[in-house]
């Protein structure tokens, strides 16, 4: 097995490596040291400033808005998004109970499945702009149903007190149907006596889902909330295309900030590039918290 | 949530709950769970229904009654967002990337996880982390040092510098998943082949790769869509020549100059014919799609 195995390892592994080294290792880097620096724009020369871009953030009261934005996104999305698609599992797996000693899945789960999985196939730039359309003041799918209702309709993205729900609203959508599927996979492969015999035992579907589904599922669980936790510190390709932030700022997420900050009116390239520093270390101990709270014993089925 | 008001602890009322009419509740709860399985498939929908029928009415219609179905069916709103606003032109350019930026990703993720997962030598490990801990950055981090990477090596705006940085930053996941799945696979085979006098080389081409052929195919899944799906990168790499733009692009731009130009029709055909062959390969391979996506969460 030793013989002749260099050759092999070293044109395998070579090329992989500095490509990844050339084009994320040394950003990734460059980021960190770009932050501690003034650079303006793309001749002008980045004299080092310390740790003044981050002090300058701590002041930046857009900053704070965009951030306060990510915290409300960041609490809300997940729980919406795992509690929608654990219900809607839960629906799928079990509608069907049979008599009481049955567990069947519902009729036409395989269809749902399909339909609801849409959105994650499709691109955000398509999600972004197919919900612009219907959430359009004069002629967008909402606003013409509640007026054929009689019912008057705010202008949805154009109000700063509704624009923030509404684009919460489709990040809610766009995600849902990816945890049905996945929380339905994890839940096949739960043993269905177990079901059968909470059932036996005359547990409600509440109960069951509560008390058995929850705890079986709860590595899947997990692991959805983080990655739906980063999810909600990101957005920003949703907001960009959806409000750009607006109106009034009442949208902006921090990933707007620093790329406005980098490629729209000004290049702040320095102060971006802090701003990235300081969504990096954020991520980061959101996704340790989640896992470290989260953190139960496993569960095997022999 | 139809048993919300029922004891959820299993102490006060074993007796009761044992002689509870069980099929008349049961019947009811299945009406129900149809019910919001309805509304939420709806939800789903609709929006894109809503997508695919305005595309083939007037923009007077649209503006009318956004609920109304189309007088006739309109084609030239397609040709109009197919030649008049380009998104052929964006589809071709997109599929010409992903398809050779997907290439890359696999044979390099393959090849490096192939070595992680079979040849132990000295910082293995090391490197091996290096990769994997790509998984936890966001892109964003390096938005900006990465523009004058690409800039600097000459491969601002050029789509060989798009297929590279897509290829990069796919290596992580790629690189990650492969590795576990090398892993999986018996070494017997392996060590017959090379007792044979099948050389390395051989032995990962003709055993190995065809070996590992369900966990390629999960994986080539995932990279494709995240690909073809990509916005942010086209965007700060691709900014000047626009014939050379991708598809999220080209649709963005369509967004853009609907805004002045009022052209809805052209805008939701143009969407449509960004969303109808997703949902086609989706819907034949959905079994596939939705393994290799969910796969990326699953471990």
């Amino acid at each position: 097995m030793k013989h002749g195995k260099w050759p092999l390892i070293v044109t395998f592994l070579v090329p992989p490596v500095l490509l990844y080294v050339f084009f994320v290792v040394s950003p990734y880097l460059q980021a960190f040291q770009i932050s501690t620096t003034d650079w303006l724009g793309y001749s002008a020369d980045a004299n080092p400033v310390g740790l003044a871009n981050f002090k300058a953030l701590w002041h930046d009261d857009y900053v704070w808005n965009a951030l306060k934005n990510n915290v409300i996104l960041l609490a809300l999305v997940p729980v919406l998004t795992i509690v929608l698609g654990l219900f809607f599992a839960t629906m799928l797996a079990m509608g069907g109970r049979k008599g009481s000693a049955g567990v069947t899945g519902v009729r036409g789960g395989a269809l749902y499945r399909t339909v609801y999985f849409f959105p994650q196939v499709l691109s955000v730039v398509i999600i972004a702009l197919l919900w612009k359309e219907v959430y359009h003041p004069n002629k967008g799918l909402l606003t013409s149903a509640l007026h054929g209702l009689g019912l008057p309709s705010p202008t949805w993205l154009g109000d700063p007190a509704t624009a923030f729900w509404c684009v919460l609203a489709v990040m809610v959508w766009s995600n849902v149907g990816f945890y049905v599927v996945l929380f339905g996979a994890a839940m096949s492969a739960v043993p269905k006596e177990i079901y059968e015999a909470v059932l036996l035992d005359g547990a409600s579907r509440f109960t069951t889902l509560r008390r058995v589904t929850l705890p079986l599922l709860w590595d899947t669980v997990q692991v959805a909330w983080v990655y739906l936790a980063i999810f909600a510190l990101d957005g920003f390709i949703l907001v960009q295309l959806m409000t750009n932030g607006g109106p009034n700022f009442s949208t902006d997420v921090i990933g707007v900030r620093m790329y406005d900050t980098a490629f729209g009116s000004e290049t702040k390239f320095g102060y971006a590039s802090a701003i990235g520093v300081v969504m990096f270390f954020l991520t980061l101990s959101v996704a340790v918290l989640s896992l470290r709270i989260g953190r139960r014993e496993r569960i095997e089925y022999s | 949530m139809t048993t919300l008001d029922q004891p959820t602890t299993t102490a006060p009322t074993p007796v009761v709950r044992r002689d509870r009419p069980v099929r008349r509740e049961l019947g009811v709860a299945n009406t129900l769970s149809h019910g919001f399985l309805l509304v939420w498939g709806l939800l789903t929908v609709l929006p894109l229904l809503w997508m695919f029928i305005s595309s083939f009415k007037t923009n007077g219609e649209i503006l009318a009654d956004p609920w109304s179905l189309p007088g006739a069916l309109h084609l030239d709103n397609w040709a109009r967002a197919w030649t008049g606003a380009h998104i052929g032109r964006y589809f071709l350019n997109s599929m010409v990337v992903v398809a050779g930026s997907v290439s890359l990703t696999m044979l390099m993720g393959a090849t490096a996880a192939y070595v992680f997962a079979r040849y132990e030598f000295r910082g293995r490990q090391v490197v091996y982390y290096l990769f994997v801990g790509g998984l936890m950055f966001p892109v964003f981090l390096a938005l900006v040092p990465l523009f004058f990477v690409v800039r600097n090596a000459g491969l601002f705006n050029t789509w060989l510098g798009l297929i590279l940085v897509y290829a990069a930053y796919s290596l992580p996941f790629t690189v990650f998943f492969l590795t576990a799945f090398f892993r999986t696979l018996p070494t017997s085979v392996a060590e017959a082949a090379l007792v044979d006098g099948c050389g390395h080389f051989r032995l990962f081409f003709r055993v190995m790769l065809p070996m590992a052929r369900p966990g390629l195919i999960s994986v080539a899944i995932f990279n494709f869509l995240s690909h073809w799906n990509q916005f942010l990168l086209p965007q700060v790499l691709l900014q000047g020549d626009e014939s050379k733009w991708m598809l999220a692009q080209g649709l963005f731009a369509l967004s853009v100059s609907q805004g002045y130009a009022g052209d809805y029709a052209r805008l939701f055909a143009g969407l449509s014919i960004a969303v109808l062959p997703v949902l086609a390969v989706y819907v034949a391979f959905q079994r596939q799609v939705q393994a290799g996506l969910t796969a990326g969460q699953l471990k």
